[in-house]
């Protein structure tokens, strides 16, 4: 399979491992931003390959994963009103809210229909007049385009039953807030090759300076992710912090200035919270004014039934590098894919998932 | 000249209406309309409240399926030939010659009558391919919403042959796993016709029926321990069933799964595994390795076993587990799945 197997190929892993056996003289903590990255070097145990002094963390960039429980709530309410059809991407369906999920929902009779893209839910929205459309639109920078262009075709086409419920996230804040934290053992970080395409790596420049810490644009194969760690290590090694793309393939320098723009013309940074993490401030996105129409949170009023959340998930701690999924006495024993206790043990993109599941 | 303006009924229709489901003129209409003359036999036309035959001496084996398929019309076959060929196969795993079969059918009330004909039609050449019967039937008639246009339910019973001994508890250490065709063509099929992905594949479903090609590998085969039809769950599903049911580990080899590109492809995008997709035209043998290549030679004489290769070994650790040597020849555990397959979002 073209554009794939030749990031899978033996002969080059096998070098590249070689390789970065040969330069490795001290212990380092090397964190993978995005979710996508982490299932892979769970799928490929590309850890196992490794050098024992060099351990990889599996960082925040998974959206199933930080979107707080609130949010979950508020589409689990909007789903059960009976003039709402909710729309999701299918990972979302099984993480838990507050008391329950989307797909538990649905089986009580909300009509929650999985989509593999948001412009669905805009055709549905013309077929369905007499209902609301809601999409549950979180992602990071990759995703947030999609779901503004799914915007965007509603207003084109004037459609005023369609809306999105938005949980989205920026990565570099959250890079920041990791470094910043005192606790943090990360030396280097891969960036998310796919943030990066739209993004472009600008931002990564003034981190790698203020932290002193090496920012490798990296893809999602092995091939693509053994070569960010070989770039990331050599860096290390030799003591230099700067950002280097390894990506090339997909992330012009520059990133994808048309995607920017939709953002930015429909979105604005806020303070968000992730799941487990908290609080970073101007690490989210929300729906500007002039656009709130198309924003669920406007459009309805929600009636949270706030219930005190007592959460014994370490996911938090794990997303910001300081505990491993190991380190959790609940894994694999009380929390498991059938009885998740946090939303990294749900997606595949999970970090707690990928473990569990090539464990 | 006498007239009369007195309505009556419709009797012509092109849809399922709930009268059809009554009992009465039109119930029979539809049965001598359309499954009559395609399911026609003897033991059929005994026009009985069910089908007496007579029985051979020895053990039969006796399986049942629904099928609820969606869209019911897809690349490569629709529900008719699937329930078919699916509880032929289910026999078939179990060693014995399919016989007669039973079609239960609940059809949606609006349902086309050309759908339902479309249908019957291809059960029928599905039959006639595997060499049974369709020898008792029933019809129900559900309003619209009740169901999807039409579920089908077959149960069948056949003949095991004397000699045939096939269960997971034979499974030994160092028997081989060979697996009859390519992985996971019917649900990544079933998966582009439904979602309407805006993406074309030039997959079709694999769904056949099975039973020829066994009943070779058994009559030249004495030691074949385990058939299965890796159906829903995929090749992890049933592979891991019987790691479990056997006592005993499962090894894959990844670099020789034979997964077509256009599946490996679709699962890409779809963010599925394609050891986890449906498949229904496919099943996994496991025998002796001194038994492989003479199985492999039998299998390769029929269409549905042209591409058979051997994917897997057994071991005898302790553990029953699934696991995979991947191409970096490192191992993977191959857990059965939670729940349903959820597609990731990047």
């Amino acid at each position: 399979m073209k554009y794939v197997d030749e990031y899978r190929n033996k002969e080059q892993v096998q070098s590249l491992v070689r390789a970065i056996r040969k330069i490795v003289t001290h212990p380092w903590h090397i964190m993978e931003i995005c979710g996508g990255q982490t299932h892979s070097i769970a799928r490929y145990r590309l850890e196992e390959m490794l050098p024992e002094k060099v351990k990889l963390l599996h960082g925040p960039g998974c959206p199933v994963c930080v979107t707080p429980i609130e949010i979950i709530d508020q589409a689990l309410e909007l789903a059960k009103r009976p003039d709402v059809i909710l729309a999701s991407f299918g990972d979302m369906m099984r993480v838990p809210g507050s008391r329950e999920d989307l797909m538990q929902v649905k089986a009580h009779g909300a009509d929650v229909r999985m989509m593999y893209s948001p412009l669905d839910a805009v055709e549905l929205a013309g077929t369905e007049p007499d209902k609301e459309i809601v999409f549950f639109a979180i992602g990071f920078e990759t995703t947030a385009p999609v779901h503004m262009m799914a915007l965007k075709e509603a207003q084109r086409r004037g459609l005023t039953n369609f809306s999105l419920l938005t949980s989205l996230f920026t990565v570099p804040p959250a890079i920041e807030a990791i470094l910043s934290d005192p606790e943090c053992k990360v030396n280097g970080f891969l960036t998310a090759g796919h943030v990066c395409a739209v993004t472009g790596n600008k931002e990564y420049y003034r981190l790698a300076e203020k932290y002193k810490t090496p920012m490798v644009v990296t893809g999602f194969e092995p091939v693509d992710l053994l070569y960010g760690i070989y770039r990331c290590l050599l860096q290390l090694e030799t003591g230099t912090y700067t950002v280097e793309n390894t990506y090339k393939r997909a992330v012009p320098e520059n990133g994808n200035p048309a995607a920017r723009n939709l953002i930015n013309e429909i979105l604005e940074p806020c303070d968000q919270e992730w799941r487990g993490i908290g609080i970073i401030p101007n690490s989210g996105l929300q729906i500007r004014q002039t656009f709130d129409r198309y924003s669920s949170r406007t459009k309805f009023n929600f009636h949270p039934d706030k219930k005190d959340i007592v959460s014994e998930c370490i996911a938090g701690k794990i997303m910001r590098g300081t505990k491993q999924t190991t380190d959790c006495p609940f894994f694999g024993t009380r929390c498991t894919p059938e009885h998740p206790f946090g939303a990294p043990m749900v997606s595949t993109e999970g970090v707690c998932a990928a473990y569990y599941k090539y464990r | 000249m006498i007239t009369t303006n007195c309505p009556l009924p419709f009797n012509d229709t092109d849809c399922v209406l709930m009268a059809h489901g009554g009992g009465g003129r039109m119930t029979h209409k539809l049965i001598s309309s359309i499954f009559y003359p395609a399911f026609r036999n003897p033991l059929l036309e005994q026009d009985h409240d069910g089908c007496v035959f007579p029985v051979e001496t020895g053990r039969m084996a006796y399986s049942t399926d629904s099928f609820v398929v969606d869209p019911i019309f897809f690349p490569g076959g629709d529900i008719g030939d699937l329930a078919v060929n699916g509880t032929v196969n289910d026999l078939a795993c179990c060693g014995a010659h399919p016989l007669y079969l039973t079609a239960g059918f609940i059809l949606e009330e609006g349902l086309p009558l050309s759908d339902l004909t479309r249908i019957v039609q291809s059960m029928k050449k599905a039959a006639d391919r595997a060499g049974v019967q369709i020898v008792a039937g029933d019809t129900k008639v559900v309003e619209r919403g009740k169901c999807d246009k039409l579920f089908i339910n077959t149960s069948g019973i056949g003949v095991v042959p004397k000699d045939i001994h096939i269960a997971p508890n034979r499974v030994k250490d160092n028997d081989v796993v060979i697996c009859s065709g390519p992985i996971g063509v019917h649900g990544i099929t079933i998966l582009s016709a439904r979602e309407s992905l805006g993406f074309e594949t030039n997959l079709k479903s694999d769904t056949i029926s099975l039973n020829n090609m066994i009943s070779g590998l058994l009559t030249n085969i004495e030691d074949v321990h385990v058939l299965r039809d890796p159906t829903r769950g995929g090749v992890s599903g049933t592979l891991n069933e019987i790691a479990q049911a056997a006592g005993m580990e499962i090894i894959l080899d990844e670099a020789s799964l034979p997964i077509p590109d256009a599946v490996r492809g679709a699962s890409e995008i779809l963010g599925l595994d394609p050891l986890y997709v449906a498949n229904e035209g496919l099943v996994l043998v496991i025998l002796p390795a001194a038994e492989a290549e003479k199985a492999l030679t039998v299998m390769h004489r029929y269409p549905e076993g042209k591409d058979a290769v051997i994917i897997g070994r057994v071991s005898d650790t302790g553990n029953t587990i699934v696991k995979m040597k991947t191409i970096y020849g490192n191992y993977l555990i191959i857990d059965m799945l939670s729940g349903e397959q959820l597609p990731r979002i990047c």
